[in-house]
């Protein structure tokens, strides 16, 4: 006893599924390398560009850079993977080739996201001489006044990094206090209405500092000409 | 190409521009819209790199409209799609970091713009590569002038700046909520209030008597 068969739907044979996901894959992935590889060189040179006018926008007097990094072995000129533990800075040279300044990155939880700047170190006064953004979302009009508000940014003239005597740390942490009360040349006044951005730079300034200048300071003298 | 031929892909490339414009009439792709029109600049990339997208995916959908088994249309009009948004992430890192900066997340996000996917599904893949492509191009530049209206708005007021050019003196005080979050959904509110208000005006006098064109 057998019910007729309902009639099937014509269903597409899986080779053919297949086939088509196979076919427009391959043109979507030929696309993509193209326009990865089109665009490859041109990306580099604009990110090398804008790494570069922050560099020589926190070290005045920088006209070229070079990449470094400092491991726990001694500092050394970047080349190729960065070991383990090791943290990148640039050294700034002026126009003679002679050391300018140095500039690192650091990075710390503000308002909205992560604000990541970088600063300019000057080893002559052993202070931070300048900082400028590599990116934020900090809140238009309130929390983006930190690269705007001069009363701010004086704080960065000479703040104060210098290293205790031992050289293994910042000899006084560099932090954000509430705005009014600095009264030491390693604090930062923050701005009134934007502590917690103010304090986010204040941040990223010590824990890079903390863990870079231990290791550069000693041997800086090997900075002290463009490698050329 | 005949006259009707003409006033045919004519019509199909008005249509995304104002009766199915897809910010003001249709109210799609939101997310884009709200988030990155604090500025004039950041709008017309956003809606530049829309652009590239939907044209280039509708024309390649259309194109391959009759060998892809309905099964698997939706997989493959998404391959296509993020295709040609990797293609514009790269081009725009490569064009300007700054725009890349300010778009974010929202450049690779443009997969998910209803727009594109509803326009592939719904237009593209029933019709031939140039009316489907000239029909992404009119929405494209419907979504473009609806990002620039709200970018537009929200820069001036909210910057006191056009396109980065500063409009009004010193003494301008930033009226800061509108490059806010909330900004954003007062200036769309109000454009969509003037729409509809257009919109109803443009029905009442069609169907008072003596009025309209009796179309």
């Amino acid at each position: 006893m057998s019910t007729p068969a309902a009639p099937q739907p014509q269903a597409t044979p899986a080779t053919s599924l297949l086939k088509t996901l196979g076919l427009v894959s391959t043109v979507c992935g030929l696309i993509i390398v193209g326009a990865y590889q089109g665009t490859y060189d041109a990306a580099a040179a604009n990110r090398r560009l804008a790494l570069e006018r922050t560099v020589f926008k926190v070290v005045p007097a920088a006209k070229s850079m070079a990449e470094w990094q400092a491991t726990p072995q001694g500092i050394r000129p970047a080349a190729g993977e960065p070991a383990a533990g090791a943290v990148k800075f640039y050294a700034a040279y002026d126009a003679q080739g002679v050391l300018a300044g140095i500039a690192a990155e650091g990075a710390a939880k503000g308002y909205a996201d992560t604000v990541r700047i970088l600063y300019g170190y000057s080893p002559a006064c052993q202070c931070i001489t300048g900082f400028g953004l590599v990116s934020s979302k900090e809140t238009p009009g309130i929390g983006d006044k930190i690269v705007t508000d001069r009363e701010f940014l004086a704080n960065f003239e000479a703040l104060d990094v210098k290293l205790n005597a031992e050289l293994s740390a910042l000899a006084n942490e560099v932090k954000a206090v509430k705005h009014g009360s600095k009264a030491n040349p390693w604090q930062i006044d923050a701005i009134a209405g934007a502590t917690v951005t103010s304090r986010a730079v204040g941040k990223a300034i010590n824990d890079s500092a903390q863990l870079l200048l231990p290791k550069l300071v000693p041997e800086l003298e090997k900075l002290g000409k463009k490698p050329s | 190409m005949s006259d009707l031929a003409q006033a045919r892909t004519f019509d199909e490339f008005l249509e995304g521009i104002w009766r199915q414009n897809p910010v003001f009439v249709m109210v799609l792709g939101m997310c884009p819209t709200l988030a990155v029109t604090v500025s004039a600049v950041n709008a017309l990339s956003m809606g530049l790199a829309t652009a590239f997208v939907l044209v280039c995916s509708c024309g390649l959908v259309s194109l391959i409209r009759n060998i892809v088994p309905k099964e698997v249309r939706i997989a493959t009009y998404i391959v296509i799609i993020a295709t040609f948004v990797t293609v514009v992430d790269y081009v725009i890192q490569a064009v300007s970091l700054a725009v890349y900066e300010a778009l974010g997340a929202f450049i690779q996000l443009i997969v998910v713009n209803c727009i594109i996917l509803g326009r592939a599904e719904a237009h593209a893949s029933k019709h031939p590569p140039i009316t489907a492509m000239v029909n992404a191009l009119g929405m494209s530049i419907g979504f473009v002038i609806g990002l620039l209206a709200l970018g537009a708005v929200r820069e001036v007021l909210g910057a006191g700046t056009l396109f980065g050019l500063p409009l009004f003196g010193a003494n301008f005080q930033p009226w800061v909520v509108m490059v806010l979050p909330p900004g954003g959904f007062i200036v769309l509110g109000a454009w969509l209030l003037l729409f509809s208000a257009l919109k109803r005006r443009k029905e009442a006098r069609l169907a008072a008597p003596g009025g309209g064109h009796g179309a």
